[in-house]
């Protein structure tokens, strides 16, 4: 259990008024520089446990740990919060500033860093997301794929270990789909940030090193997007899926065509279908 | 119940310094019992349009006409005429507001006028469409997942009887279950013969479920066709900031890589034409 940058160890959590538990008896750990998708129908506990993992939500039962800090002691919480940051769905809910430039300085204000290092660290984020250009502009005349995108920059400037990123895509037309997924996708190949992508959009997760599935609460499936993929049957009757080329490779295969399972997106499965010649 | 946009303009905020054209010139037919999908980048006009087919947004200039008859002139019919056309927003479970489901779906029938027995079948029979649970209607909405709450919406414009239904982005952020559900909800309005227009950026569901495709671009109508004719144009669509589905992304670069396979919309079509095109090729160098 070395290196492990979020790390949730029996942890179940039940919101105020309801019986049941959202999340129940998970034990997961995050590895530094490790993308993992997390899936789930909506009502999983996925969303429940992306708020678990930076300390918005405290568990009701078990720890989680945030670089070694555990997220049930007080003194941690903006220490956790600036390591592991977190995204969520709607980009017209996540912008505070009528200028981008002080919307990415927000977060550095509240942890207190000393007004001369600001520029730098807003500038240095924004490029990192390729939002430089806009740093003078107001935040209402960007598209949501660059809303997004500005409130990742005003993670980033925080230099956190970790982005926790909450169904950030779901609003966002393809074109914004792939600017956002592609920055995170980037940030993590290049600087190492350990990222939990949490998605309803298969191909998505295709392309992260890992993918763990959540039903009911617990976690029923971690392991390799390939091996989760090859389950079409079990992901389906949790009410999931597979990217279309997954299911397509399965149609294929059973028609006696050697395709392999790795052939997950387009490129790949053109590769596999023409090798077949 | 045809509807028939003629040279719809709009302009937002004219004569302002954000004065911007959000669609300029439009002019089709919606037909009969169609499924048309408006496919367009955000900002492209789908929504601007959506809310001129049924008198939300009057145009600038040009007309909506509704079986023939404008639905912005004036007269005494205005409101029956745009009651025929029903929306439904997107993320609509957010507009939810009643203290259960069935006051909810029975908030638009009530305001047409109509009371008791008459009423009550108009609820029962919208919310029979969206295939919720049955102890669903009379539980408070915001006790529903948010797929279900969306139901519920629709549940409520289905209530008003429209001919025409108008969906923006129906399936936007459901899961894949989620989705699938509602895609069904659409084919069978669809089957029933309610002219549907769906909104989506999602070209996969294009793919599968429209009749025909209307692509806006910058405010204007950039293509009108069957949706295989629409995405044989992919490059034309790529400088839209528009994709094709996967299958035809497929076929396309199968082509680059010289395999002989048409257009595809969806895999079990793909799959046929892969194993055609291998056993051909088998065939001839037999």
């Amino acid at each position: 259990m070395e290196d492990l940058i979020l790390r949730a160890d029996n942890v179940s959590y039940a919101y105020e008024d309801s019986e049941g538990m959202a999340v129940r008896g998970v034990t997961l750990g995050f590895r530094t520089g490790e993308m993992t998708a997390v899936l789930g129908h909506n009502g999983s506990g996925k969303s429940t446990l992306a708020k678990l993992l930076n300390g918005l939500y405290i568990p009701t039962e078990g720890h989680v740990t945030v670089c070694g800090m555990d997220t049930q002691e007080d003194e941690h919480t903006w220490d956790i919060r600036r390591s592991a940051g977190m995204v969520f769905q709607n980009p017209d809910n996540q912008l505070v500033a009528s200028i981008v430039r002080d919307d990415v300085a927000f977060g550095l204000e509240n942890i207190g860093v000393p007004s001369a290092q600001m520029p730098a660290r807003i500038e240095t984020a924004l490029r990192q997301v390729e939002m430089l250009p806009f740093i003078d502009r107001a935040p209402h005349t960007l598209s949501g794929g660059q809303k997004q995108r500005i409130a990742i920059a005003g993670i980033l400037a925080m230099q956190p270990k970790a982005l926790i990123l909450d169904e950030s895509t779901a609003m966002l037309d393809p074109r914004g789909r792939r600017e956002v997924f592609d920055t995170v996708s980037r940030l993590n190949r290049e600087q190492g940030i350990t990222v939990v992508w949490i998605t309803h959009f298969m191909e998505e997760a295709a392309r992260c090193d890992r993918v763990v599935v959540m039903d009911d609460g617990q976690v029923v499936m971690d392991d390799t997007p390939k091996a989760v993929f090859s389950q079409a049957e079990r992901l389906r009757a949790m009410r999931l899926d597979v990217p279309p080329m997954v299911a397509l490779g399965d149609l294929l295969r059973a028609r006696g065509l050697p395709i392999a399972h790795e052939a997950m997106d387009v490129s790949a499965m053109a590769q596999e279908v023409l090798k077949c010649r | 119940m045809p509807i028939k946009i003629e040279h719809l303009s709009h302009v937002y905020q004219p004569g302002s310094p954000f004065q911007s054209d959000a669609l300029q010139d439009i002019d089709f037919t919606i037909e009969d019992g169609e499924l048309l999908a408006l496919i367009g980048h955000t900002g492209s006009g789908k929504s601007t349009l959506a809310q001129h087919l049924n008198g939300l947004l009057t145009p600038t200039s040009g007309r909506v006409l509704v079986d023939g008859e404008d639905i912005n002139q004036k007269g005494a019919n205005r409101r029956a005429l745009r009651q025929r056309v029903g929306l439904l927003f997107q993320y609509a479970e957010y507009q939810l507001f009643e203290e259960t489901v069935y006051k909810d779906i029975a908030f638009g029938p009530k305001n047409q006028g109509l009371t008791g027995d008459e009423l009550d079948a108009r609820v029962r029979e919208a919310f029979a469409r969206v295939h919720l649970p049955e102890d669903a209607l009379q539980k408070s909405p915001f006790d529903l997942s948010g797929g279900q709450m969306r139901r519920v919406a629709l549940a409520g414009v289905i209530a008003m009887h429209p001919r025409v239904l108008v969906l923006d982005e129906p399936i936007a952020g459901l899961d894949p279950r989620g989705r699938d559900e509602l895609t069904e909800i659409i084919n069978e309005l669809h089957q029933d013969g309610v002219t549907m227009v769906i909104i989506s950026h999602n070209m996969d569901d294009v793919a599968r479920i429209a009749t025909r495709a209307a692509v806006l671009h910058k405010g204007r109508l950039a293509m009108l066709g069957t949706p295989r004719e629409i995405f044989s144009r992919g490059d034309e669509l790529a400088a839209m900031g528009l994709d094709v589905p996967q299958t035809v992304q497929l076929c396309q670069a199968l082509r680059a890589g010289g395999m002989d396979v048409p257009d595809c919309l969806t895999n079990e079509e793909l799959c046929d034409a892969i194993c055609r095109a291998l056993g051909k090729e088998a065939a001839i160098h037999a």
